[in-house]
């Protein structure tokens, strides 16, 4: 392509030749498996399931809580050790509660319905539900339940179905090497989400840097007419929805827009398979391919892992490290999430997991702002990082969202062209988190207002309820009391 | 008899009218502000600024005889949008970023309903012998069950960061 799909973006050194021409590894079954009652966008979900209690590989362990959630299930077979806090996949490094399950190594799975012959002759509502049973999430990282997804979505008049195997971060595989292994599965969900939203046409759109997924998908969808592949070029971030939709429709999503605004409903490869698993085989999603690699790890590869694994499990069936890993890392290098140890356990959003050497990380220290403009020709949402990052330091959110805080996607495609090595994205992430901290307390603010307000109506009308009732007594006495004086006379 | 009668009613008349017309004409309007000012506050009447109620609070801020930071439960949320609107500066920082919420030991609570009774937002559960709990996401941290403990078993802490409530820090550097 001579013209470019979307303004900015940066071209990262790959490294993808660490994992790419490795075929998928089968992880074995830990001893012991931590799953995190939070791996998806939204609350808690809820444990069904006691201390003590044995369970069946796919069986439901805890449902989806109040409001946005998404169920989980057992990856193997064994029994409930307990449910305690242990370290989330949270920059924050905080716990969240997992339940510990630990394996009997049988693997005996729970009785499934059988395979289903014909997906597409059921009605769409039921695929729905039985995606959202099967808590599946969006795997490219951003972990959105895929079924409320589908069900608002479908709501919009969907013309395509943009299935995203972009794979733009640096380092990570995992979607190439299920694109090359397991094509006919994707176009299978992909086929599956297209009825599910019936939407008319589907895009796979594939970066041009992966030549063998490219024609295995291209096998793969042959036989469908309303398929087609689409090759873009590689350049970060190329897999986020805006910009790939910008590249394969040659449609802008406005401003505080979603894709269903310009008639498209994207969905990471993985989470296309993983559907077409739900559908076809009754499998819930408990288990995803990952990439392990990183300088330091010893024998780089992708792994099919069960959800749950600790991250230092996954490196050790990797051959272990080299040497001490100088940062850990979930998911890509440009938007992953640093971890302080590898007790973390794998979940559902989860495409890689990095243990980068001293040498692969760039220099911490940040010098002052030399106003050079990179950052600005190297945005692909068309902001200004420095003025949004200036503005976010003395504070002033609102002169932030004036330079488009608000529609910035948090790429890292600005921090990684900053010469002075500002951490412009660290910036925009206080930022933001302080905007929305504001909107809470004013939310609450408004809440409790509400509160006191009907309590103060509520003691207004106990009291002359209670006046009434005292009135209503009175008369009644002064009403026996006048018979009385009748029968006198 | 009827002149007096005629002479009194004429004077309640012109007297009436004038003392209608001064209403009028001397009206005091209801500062527009204090109103949108009393609309900003938490509303629950919970006294901590030193004034009997929001509204005197209100009044007070406007006319400048108190802080914009006087407001515990409205917090840094309240006072920065108290010093835009009044066009006053304050030092934020100096502002603990700090929120507390009342907490009930269990172990020592009663049930003796003292504490729910006086909630302004209804934020405490409970009925008569049976331990009572606060319901955090409705509680202004107005003290005013604390007051009413008998048993001093209400303490005011700082809510339990979770991974909901934790923000990024702000960036050390540069």
């Amino acid at each position: 392509m001579l013209f470019s799909p979307f303004r900015g973006g940066v071209h990262p050194d790959g490294f993808k030749e660490l994992t790419s021409q490795k075929p998928i590894l089968q992880a074995p079954i830990p001893e012991q498996l931590f799953i995190p009652l939070r791996q998806h966008a939204g609350n808690d979900a809820l444990p069904i399931v006691s201390a003590g209690e044995k369970v069946l590989k796919g069986q439901l362990l805890a449902r989806g809580g109040s409001g946005l959630s998404a169920p989980v299930h057992a990856p193997t077979s064994g029994h409930i050790r307990e449910i305690k806090p242990v370290t989330a996949a949270h920059p924050s490094g905080m716990e969240c509660n997992a339940i510990i399950l630990i394996a009997d190594g049988d693997d005996s799975p729970i009785e499934r319905a059988p395979f289903m012959e014909d997906p597409f002759g059921m009605p769409p509502e039921v695929l729905s539900k039985k995606i959202a049973d099967a808590g599946i999430v969006g795997m490219g990282g951003a972990s959105f339940p895929a079924a409320v997804k589908i069900v608002a979505a479908s709501k919009h008049r969907i013309e395509t179905i943009l299935i995203n195997g972009g794979e733009c971060e640096p380092y990570l595989t995992a979607d190439d090497l299920l694109m090359r292994e397991r094509a006919e599965k994707i176009v299978l969900g992909a086929r599956l989400i297209r009825y599910t939203a019936s939407a008319r046409k589907i895009s796979i759109a594939i970066e041009d840097n992966k030549k063998e997924a490219i024609s295995a998908m291209q096998e793969a969808c042959k036989s469908f007419d309303y398929i087609s592949v689409v090759v873009v070029p590689s350049r970060y971030p190329m897999g986020s929805a805006k910009q790939m939709i910008q590249a394969v429709t040659g449609q802008e999503v406005p401003a505080g827009g979603r894709s269903s605004d310009v008639g498209v409903l994207m969905h990471n490869v993985a989470t296309a398979y993983a559907i077409a698993e739900c559908l076809t085989e009754h499998r819930p999603l408990i288990s995803r391919i990952v990439t392990i690699s990183g300088g330091a790890v010893a024998c780089p590869q992708n792994v099919e892992a069960l959800i749950g694994t600790p991250v230092g499990e996954l490196i050790q069936c990797c051959g272990g490290t080299t040497e001490e890993p100088s940062r850990l890392l979930l998911g890509g290098p440009m938007m992953g999430q640093i971890i302080s140890t590898d007790h973390v356990p794998l979940i559902k959003g989860v495409a890689g997991v990095l243990a980068l050497k001293s040498k692969e990380i760039p220099s911490p220290s940040a010098s002052p702002c030399i106003r050079c403009g990179r950052c600005v020709s190297a945005c692909p949402m068309g902001l200004v990082p420095l003025e949004m990052a200036n503005h976010s330091r003395q504070q002033d959110f609102e002169g932030a969202i004036d330079y488009g805080l608000s529609d910035c996607i948090l790429c890292g495609s600005c921090a990684y062209v900053c010469p002075s090595h500002i951490p412009l994205v660290h910036y925009f992430q206080y930022a933001k988190d302080k905007i929305s901290e504001q909107k809470s307390s004013q939310r609450h603010m408004d809440y409790v207002r509400g509160l006191s307000e009907s309590k103060r109506i509520r003691l207004e009308k106990e009291a002359s309820e209670k006046a009434a009732a005292k009135a209503a007594k009175a008369s009644k006495r002064r009403e026996k009391k006048t018979p009385l004086k009748v029968v006198e006379d | 008899m009827i002149s007096a009668i005629l002479i009194l009613t004429t004077m309640g008349l012109i007297l009436g009218a004038a003392l209608g017309y001064a209403a009028k004409l001397f009206h005091v309007e209801g500062d527009p502000l204090v109103d949108e000012v009393t609309q900003l506050m938490p509303g629950t009447q919970c006294g901590q600024c030193g004034f009997a109620g929001c509204t005197p609070a209100a009044e007070a801020i406007v006319s400048g005889s108190a802080s914009v930071t006087c407001c515990p439960p409205g917090g840094k949320q309240l006072a920065e949008t108290l010093s835009e609107k009044l066009n006053v500066s304050i030092d934020l920082d100096a502002m603990s970023d700090e929120v507390l919420y009342a907490h009930i030991d269990a172990g020592q609570c009663t049930g003796c309903t003292r504490c729910f009774k006086v909630c302004p937002t209804d934020a405490i559960v409970g009925a008569n012998k049976q331990i009572h709990v606060v319901m955090s996401d409705a509680c202004t941290g107005c003290k005013a069950c604390e007051k009413a403990c008998p048993e001093n078993c209400i303490a005011m802490q700082p809510a339990l960061e979770t991974l909901d409530t934790w923000h990024w820090p702000k960036p050390m550097s540069a």
